[in-house]
């Protein structure tokens, strides 16, 4: 069984003052997310992200599809027994301290006085808030407030964990703690299902990605796999003589750049030996050729580009009618 | 568990109250009110009694209604507009749940409160008479009537607080409020009429809206005098079944509302 299953999820939000008309955030989207990966959900502002994640909390509603968390349908409490959430920018409530409101949110789930106890310390002492524990929310730093979000998602120490852009606002020390807080909870056998903006960080922690564009999913799959179609090469050589540039840039993926005495090539994997060809028959020592690893940033803007032109005539006929 | 989970929505709405310093601004100056009250009476001779009582159980009314009214209308909208909801309704509980939670949370404050503010009003009365009357225990039953009160004007609150903006929902709530507390005379209005369309209307109005002028026994109980078991059951009876019916279609409204 998966740990969180979606088909076909559909929601339309209502726009305009006078005349309402549906405004499609989310367009059939449907996805699995295995137990115990890390699943990164990825997509620019509006792409939908937040919506997916308040539908399978039960905090607004799909106007189509469904959705289902360890097999018990979204929409009711049970599903949400093994899940910890945390919301995009949290915010708590600031006439708490940090230990009360992990009380507060512990009570909601069964365990004994002693449990909750033992949870708050540990949640305290994983999110490095531990000497903070008395200090008003309204006293903490941003920063603070996403730990102390993580803290309370982690509190009851759930099988499936959703965030909503945890590293959305951290120092680099902070988004290394969620990293590791994240990668800590696929080695304890969680699911982590989260959305985030840094690509770098999803690249980084998780097993599988899903694209989101304007509500729909354009891409989904193993980090490895996604940018493995994507491979080529990068080569430095000595200066050539100019004559022989056109024939470099022939081979070449993208320009030839010149610096240093060097010449800086991109190429596919297919045009290699002709490069060692090239090189060999008028002596012109190779540096450098290393296997040219697309970032997921790279794959991430292709995809969203293909998106965008794919909607280009689209949106130009709509606009024309 | 189900109790429980709303026992501690509940318990945390009293702590957020307990916590905003408005509420003491509010019960301080009624406390006030009610001691100075004893030098209103001292300029009226023979009926300084009558006196304290009336400005008491008035001031602790009014600033009940205002503190029913300023926390009420924030109950539900505050907790969206601030999305502190997002990690609650995250957790295993059912929506109405919170709606339930919050509505106990306020009345345990108010009814702490006035509780508070009928110890100061008590106070007063033994400075000024220096003993207590058999007739005086009828003041707690005009208390008990306020408490009812503020548990309907709570439902209201939360009522709009469900689906509109604060300002609105203290706006709707004070109107009906105004309205409800004349409900007797609306409908003799309209009678008076003799227009029918008029006298339906005034006679809709008097059914539809809370009645909050059955309430008032302050000037019964400021002159001694009782107030009778069976407006006591019926007080109870109609503030438990109206409440309860607006507590009913705000946890309705609330459950289908998308928390954007």
């Amino acid at each position: 069984m998966a740990a969180i299953e979606i088909s076909g999820l559909r929601k339309d939000y209502p726009v305009g003052f006078w005349r309402k008309r549906p405004w499609r955030a989310l367009d059939n989207l449907s996805l699995c997310v295995e137990r115990g990966e890390v699943f990164g959900f990825l997509g620019h502002n509006g792409a939908g992200k937040t919506t997916t994640l308040k539908i399978l909390t039960g905090l607004i509603f799909p106007t189509a599809g469904a959705a289902t968390i360890q097999g018990l349908p979204i929409g009711h409490p049970d599903a949400l027994r093994n899940v910890g959430y945390l919301p995009e920018n949290p915010y708590f409530y600031d006439y708490l301290t940090a230990e009360e409101l992990l009380d507060y949110f512990s009570r909601f789930f069964p365990m004994s006085p002693e449990q909750r106890r033992q949870r708050r310390e540990l949640v305290l002492e994983q999110a490095g808030l531990a000497e903070f524990r008395n200090v008003a929310l309204r006293k903490f730093s941003k920063g603070m407030l996403q730990r102390i979000g993580v803290a309370q998602a982690v509190l009851h120490n759930p099988e499936i964990v959703l965030l909503d852009e945890p590293m959305s606002g951290l120092d680099p020390v902070g988004r290394r703690d969620v990293r590791n807080l994240i990668l800590q909870l696929k080695s304890e056998g969680k699911t982590v299902f989260f959305s985030t903006h840094i690509l770098s960080d999803a690249e980084a922690i998780c097993d599988r990605v899903a694209i989101l564009q304007r509500g729909k999913l354009v891409g989904v799959g193993q980090i490895a796999e996604l940018l493995q179609r994507q491979s080529g090469f990068e080569a430095v050589i000595e200066s050539c003589p100019a004559a022989l540039l056109p024939r470099l840039q022939a081979l070449a993926s993208a320009p030839v750049l010149a610096s240093g005495g060097h010449h800086r090539m991109e190429l596919a994997e297919e045009n290699v030996q002709g490069l060692l060809s090239l090189c060999a028959t008028h002596s012109i020592r190779l540096i450098s050729l290393n296997p040219l690893r697309f970032s997921l940033e790279d794959y991430f803007v292709e995809l969203l580009r293909a998106g965008e032109e794919a909607r280009g005539p689209a949106a130009a006929k709509a606009k024309a009618s | 568990m189900i109790a429980a989970q709303t026992l501690a929505i509940a318990r945390n709405t009293f702590r957020e109250a307990v916590r905003d310093r408005v509420l003491y601004n509010l019960v301080a100056f009624a406390v006030i009110l009610i001691a100075s009250a004893l030098l209103f009476g001292e300029i009226s001779i023979g009926v300084e009694k009558t006196i304290l009582i009336n400005i008491g159980l008035s001031s602790i009314s009014v600033f009940g209604l205002l503190i029913a009214i300023f926390l009420g209308i924030g109950l539900v909208h505050k907790e969206i507009d601030k999305r502190s909801l997002y990690s609650l309704l995250s957790k295993p509980i059912h929506r109405w749940q919170f709606v339930v939670g919050k509505f106990l949370g306020l009345n345990l404050t108010l009814l702490v409160n006035t509780l508070f503010m009928s110890m100061g009003l008590w106070g007063a009365l033994y400075y000024l008479t220096r003993s207590f009357q058999p007739e005086d225990v009828y003041i707690w039953t005009a208390i008990y009537f306020i408490l009812l009160e503020l548990f309907l004007v709570t439902a209201v609150c939360l009522f709009f607080s469900c689906f509109s903006t604060p300002i609105l929902s203290a706006i709707f709530t004070f109107l009906i409020y105004v309205v409800g507390s004349a409900a007797s005379d609306v409908r003799d209005f309209g009678t008076l009429t003799k227009n029918p369309l008029l006298e339906s209307l005034t006679t809709a109005i008097y059914y539809l809206l809370p009645n909050f002028s059955d309430f008032s026994v302050a000037g019964a109980v400021s002159h001694g005098l009782p107030v009778g078991s069976h407006l006591i059951l019926l007080n109870t009876a109609y503030a438990v079944c109206y409440a309860s019916m607006l507590v009913i279609a705000a946890v309705w409204i609330f459950s289908k509302r998308d928390l954007k």
